[in-house]
């Protein structure tokens, strides 16, 4: 393969530039979930309900 | 058409604002972006592996063409992006959509990501064939100013203590910033540059063989529904964000007033 270094490089920033910004948005939403769950009152009586349930 | 009609155009606003209940919104995108990621990652998927090893190299520029399947998709999100951010502008500017205001914030750095990567992967291109790093040609010059308006937006809309003055600021500077997109797709036919123009066009048949045309489309759907979905992850956790921000400010004020009133 000619001008394999240059082909390489492109594919290499190809994959890790939105794989680096789905990684992010991931790391964002799981962070807010947590955060969320530890202080929205709506959803700790949502939580209380359903372990009063089982 | 004037602002305050459009605002006025109960039909319009209606369906918009049918979008605007972040509930909603959370609801509706979790249920789409599980199927929208996996899609990417099987388009991309299939799409990089054909460009790079199964389509066939061209006569002239070798096995550097194959940049041509990362670049090309980039360089068509770097300006599609920048639509979409105009778009949600309007939205945020006629509509006051609160969504609109999240998306655009999001879509920036995004924007801003890939239009990086079409110009690094064209700057990688361009060495071998041009024999130059860069050049100070129309199209690419313009790309260029595109990547600074999307860094300009993103660092506008956080310039502000009040977010909402951010937001319309950010949106001013995204809608005066659509001249660019024109002059970008056009350069190449306005100046003599250096950059190729354009090999598929929505009037004409494409100028390329379909064993290359193929991967292309490909890789060019597989990396827009990337960028979608990394939108739309990005906008729900602004939205969770947003939720906490003002949990917090309520807990805040209510903890206030009750010591004010034990004082």
């Amino acid at each position: 393969m000619t001008h394999l270094p240059f082909i390489a490089a492109s594919y290499a920033l190809a994959v890790v530039v939105p794989a680096w910004f789905a990684v992010d948005a991931l790391r964002r939403t799981a962070a807010a979930r947590r955060r969320l769950a530890a202080i929205d009152p709506r959803r700790s009586r949502a939580n209380r309900n359903r372990d009063n349930k089982s | 058409m004037d602002a305050p009609s459009l605002a006025s155009s109960p039909g319009a606003g209606r369906s918009l604002h049918r979008f605007a209940n972040p509930g909603q919104f959370l609801r509706l995108s979790g249920a789409v972006l599980p199927w929208l990621s996996l899609s990417a990652i099987v388009l991309l998927a299939i799409g990089l592996v054909w460009g790079l090893f199964y389509a066939p190299a061209d006569w002239q520029q070798g096995d550097a063409v194959r940049i041509m399947y990362v670049h090309v998709p980039a360089a068509w999100l770097a300006s599609s992006g920048y639509l979409g951010l105009a778009i949600c502008s309007v939205l945020s500017l006629v509509w006051r959509h609160p969504l609109a205001d999240l998306a655009a914030v999001e879509i920036g750095p995004v924007g801003a990501g890939f239009t990086a990567l079409c110009l690094a992967t064209g700057s990688l291109w361009g060495k071998p064939m041009w024999g130059a790093w860069w050049v100070w040609d129309a199209r690419l010059t313009s790309v260029l100013v595109l990547f600074f308006l999307y860094l300009g937006h993103i660092a506008l809309v956080r310039a502000f203590d009040d977010p909402t003055r951010g937001y319309r600021a950010g949106a001013i500077l995204a809608l005066i910033g659509v001249v660019n997109l024109p002059i970008i797709k056009f350069s190449v036919d306005w100046w003599n540059t250096l950059h190729q123009p354009a090999s598929i066009s929505l009037t004409g048949a494409p100028t390329m063989a379909l064993s290359m045309l193929w991967p292309l489309m490909v890789c060019a759907i597989g990396y827009t529904l990337a960028f979608a979905a990394i939108v739309i992850a990005r906008t729900r956790a602004a939205v969770m964000e947003r939720r906490i921000r003002a949990l917090l400010m309520a807990r805040a004020a209510s903890d206030t007033e009750r010591e004010g009133s034990a004082g």
